[in-house]
């Protein structure tokens, strides 16, 4: 009895005393349940596939395995609080929240710790200000360079001139939902539309008055800045006005299949912005079928692989890894710690070389991360969605932002974070 | 033979009538605050610190003020969320138009502004009573949200609506913001949830703690006896409100850092606070801190067994979670409908008597 009682402690002492495998961890701040499930699940199992990919089929990054350790958010900031605190002692390297409210809570805090944190196409739009915002990176666009885009894509369907026109935003009446605003506001004095500001409260299941309140007022087009279950209350409610799905564009996290689903064919012509391509057209996804979907590895279900989200996380997932590639080349070492993170996030370049290496050739523009310029250069494209075939396609090509109208905006607000919180810039 | 009275014989008055008048819950008290000041700071780290026990000394704070309120006034409230909200947004801007304001003088001014606010909406509870004056402060809660989300001025015009705690500290330390230390948060949370418990436990076992309870048991009878219904109703409203605000201060500054006023303080929060208060126990300060503990830290707990020990996927845990703390809380009002407050009352009789039942 004694004997096998020493022998015990002493396996478990052998255990405890041996050498933990060296990792690269990624938290995945996700939502699994809650309103905004049905579009926070598929990013989540996209950012896991691809680090599970990475591990099969290469065996990790430079060597190194990939972690990734998800915690639930419910889309709640103090869950959001929670997950992070209990997360980043862990060796964690990089956070993505995809929740702008969680951005902004974590944003001072992820400073503090020297974590930096990687917000694609959400999040604090002038953390593009990387004098200001040292551990914020937002590249490859934000809200403010979407909805440029997106009036620089009603200004080419009108001839150049949207002078008379009525453009009502739908926003979720939240830090995410309110960001265009004051851009949407500067463009209307640019270019003589009116716009109107339509707030849908979370959850966004109630929506009734604001449908109301545009088929009265008849604008010519709506832009909706919706997430979760508001983006098919929308789409539902405008199809029961009969509105013109072909002047209905949503932001990127507006147009995902599960939000056009519930609407059958009335959502035909649907339109939404998007940073990168559709579908499963490339070469990486053969290898994800092969590595991770056929090989039983796929994260949740498995079901939402090529789905619109499920890229973006994948996206959000393959820019983290490239910059961990970057942060090994400069710091001579496969063990990298999340201050080299930043570095290396900083110094990213994606070119036509590094996404054909990587098999997303054409899946989205090349840019190059700069220690002044964490946004990068803020394209987007239109896709449409065709209830027949069931598909988005993308129907024009990359569009730039109006960085003049932007730019100003980006510096003042910036500017005042930094004098709220005592920040020196941080580039020289 | 535990927990007896037999042989402790008081000499003055004051020692008469103390709050602990045994031995051993005087001991007791004693040693549990000598572990919280003196053992907990050293060995805190950030995670215990900002996901288990400065939410469970926030929230505890916030059932207090509804406990006096609700408990021992018998005015139902139902606008707790809005006004933490009132509290957070009070204290945001003291700190940004008063930088070099010491963050004690700022929360506790927060407290002030929101017991003037209280006070406000507690006019109503002169005319209505029960059931009407809940739907009257849900009109208080949505109100106060909406003013937040309209009026920019309140999170000085930023473009996205959300308000952010600057580093403010007292005496050299950091108390908010992101370089602040989790024992300094802690230790700051620590002395008000003492100094506030200390405050509300003589309120209301003195002269208007019993005008309140007189209220609460039978308004009518209780004017007719001298009991200025007036006074007796705007205090409660005003002294919670103090304790709701310098909760909601803390919560933004202290805990979250950032806050959005929609997503934070929504009627969950109002109900989250009521909840607490039902199941902690009606009219008793022990009671709000058994609630506080319940509806926050039960959460943390299971979610930290099911994911971390047993190893279970995340969405199925949070389900499982919802599921587990609902069935607690029918089996705990089932069970006692008077709250765990009087479980531990009926425990500590019943240990009075102890090993003899009669």
């Amino acid at each position: 009895m004694k004997l096998t009682k020493i022998a015990a402690y002493a396996v478990a002492g052998a255990m405890l005393a041996s050498p933990v495998m060296a990792e690269l961890v990624f938290p995945s701040l996700s939502y699994r349940t809650g309103p905004y499930a049905a579009n926070g699940t598929p990013v989540a199992d996209g950012f896991a596939d691809y680090m599970t990919l990475l591990n099969e089929r290469d065996g990790g990054i430079g060597g190194v395995m990939t972690n990734v350790i998800e915690c639930e958010t419910g889309y709640s900031t103090e869950k959001g609080v929670e997950c992070y605190e209990a997360t980043k002692d862990e060796g964690a390297l990089i956070y993505e929240p995809l929740s702008t409210g969680i951005t902004y809570q974590l944003i001072p805090k992820t400073t503090a710790d020297d974590i930096p944190m990687l917000t694609t196409g959400y999040g604090r739009t002038s953390a593009a200000d990387g004098n200001v915002f040292s551990h914020t990176f937002n590249f490859p666009a934000n809200y403010w360079t979407g909805a440029s885009v997106g009036i620089n894509y009603l200004l080419s369907e009108n001839g150049g001139s949207l002078e008379g026109k009525k453009i009502a935003l739908l926003y979720h009446n939240s830090a995410y939902g309110k960001e265009p605003i004051r851009t949407l506001e500067a463009l209307a004095e640019k270019h003589g539309f009116d716009l109107t500001l339509l707030p849908v409260d979370h959850p966004g299941q109630e929506q009734k008055s604001q449908w109301l309140q545009i088929r009265r007022e008849r604008p010519d087009y709506v832009l909706m800045w919706g997430w979760g279950v508001m983006n098919q209350v929308a789409i539902q409610e405008a199809s029961n006005i009969r509105f013109d799905m072909n002047n209905f564009i949503g932001i990127w996290w507006s147009g995902s299949e599960n939000d056009v689903a519930p609407a059958g064919d009335a959502a035909d012509g649907y339109k939404a912005l998007t940073f990168h391509a559709v579908g499963t057209d490339f070469p990486m996804f053969d290898d994800m079928q092969q590595y991770v979907v056929d090989a039983g590895l796929a994260s949740g279900t498995g079901e939402h692989v090529g789905t619109v989200l499920y890229n973006r996380g994948m996206y959000g997932a393959m820019l983290a890894a490239e910059a961990v590639k970057v942060a090994q080349e400069m710091h001579g070492t496969a063990d990298i710690t999340a201050g080299m993170m930043r570095d290396g996030l900083e110094n990213l370049v994606i070119s036509d070389e590094t996404m054909a290496a990587i098999g997303l050739q054409g899946f989205a523009a090349n840019f190059t991360v700069t220690c002044e310029n964490h946004g990068g250069p803020g394209l987007g494209a239109v896709q449409q969605w065709d209830a027949a075939s069931q598909s988005w396609s993308l129907i024009t090509d990359f569009i730039a932002p109006d960085m003049d109208v932007i730019q100003p905006l980006i510096d003042a607000d910036a500017a005042a974070y930094a004098a709220e919180n005592n920040i020196e810039p941080q580039c020289n | 033979m535990l927990y007896r009275e037999a042989g402790d014989y008081k000499k003055t008055y004051a020692e008469d009538s103390q709050t602990f008048p045994l031995k051993l819950d005087r001991y007791g008290y004693y040693a549990v605050l000598a572990i919280a000041f003196l053992v907990v700071p050293f060995v805190i780290n950030d995670y215990w610190a900002s996901a288990v026990l400065i939410p469970f000394l926030i929230w505890s704070i916030a059932s207090l003020g509804l406990n006096i309120l609700t408990g021992y006034c018998g005015q139902v409230s139902l606008g707790t969320g809005g006004f933490m909200a009132v509290g957070a947004y009070a204290s945001y801007k003291l700190m940004t138009s008063l930088p070099d304001l010491n963050i004690m003088i700022i929360v506790l001014l927060s407290g002030v502004i929101t017991a003037s606010v209280g006070v406000l909406f507690g006019l109503p509870s002169l005319r209505i009573k029960g059931f009407y004056l809940a739907v009257a402060t849900l009109a208080a809660q949505f109100f106060l949200v909406w003013l937040f989300n309209k009026f920019e001025w309140f999170y000085n015009y930023s473009a996205s609506g959300q308000i952010s705690a600057p580093t403010r500290g007292m005496f050299g330390f950091e108390v908010t913001g992101p370089s602040a230390s989790a024992s300094a948060k802690y230790l700051f949370c620590l002395v008000l949830v003492v100094l506030l418990a200390w405050v509300a436990r003589n309120l209301t076992r003195g002269r208007i703690g019993r005008s309140w309870m007189a209220i609460r048991d039978m308004d009518i009878a209780a004017e007719i006896i001298g009991v200025n219904p007036l006074k007796t109703k705007l205090t409660a409203f005003a002294v919670s409100s103090f304790f709701i605000g310098v909760a909601g201060a803390l919560f933004f500054a202290v805990y979250l850092g950032a806050v959005e006023v929609g997503e934070a303080f929504g009627i969950q929060k109002s109900f989250l606070v009521l909840f607490m208060v039902i199941i902690g126990g009606l009219g008793s300060i022990l009671g709000s801190f058994i609630g506080a503990a319940f509806l926050v830290l039960l959460p943390v707990l299971l979610k930290n067994i099911m994911v971390g020990v047993l190893g279970w996927p995340i969405d199925l845990a949070a389900h499982i979670e919802l599921v587990i703390i609902g069935f607690l809380i029918m089996l705990t009002l089932v069970l006692e409908p008077h709250g765990v407050a009087q479980l531990w009352r009926v425990t500590k009789q019943k240990l009075r008597l102890w090993p003899f039942p009669h």
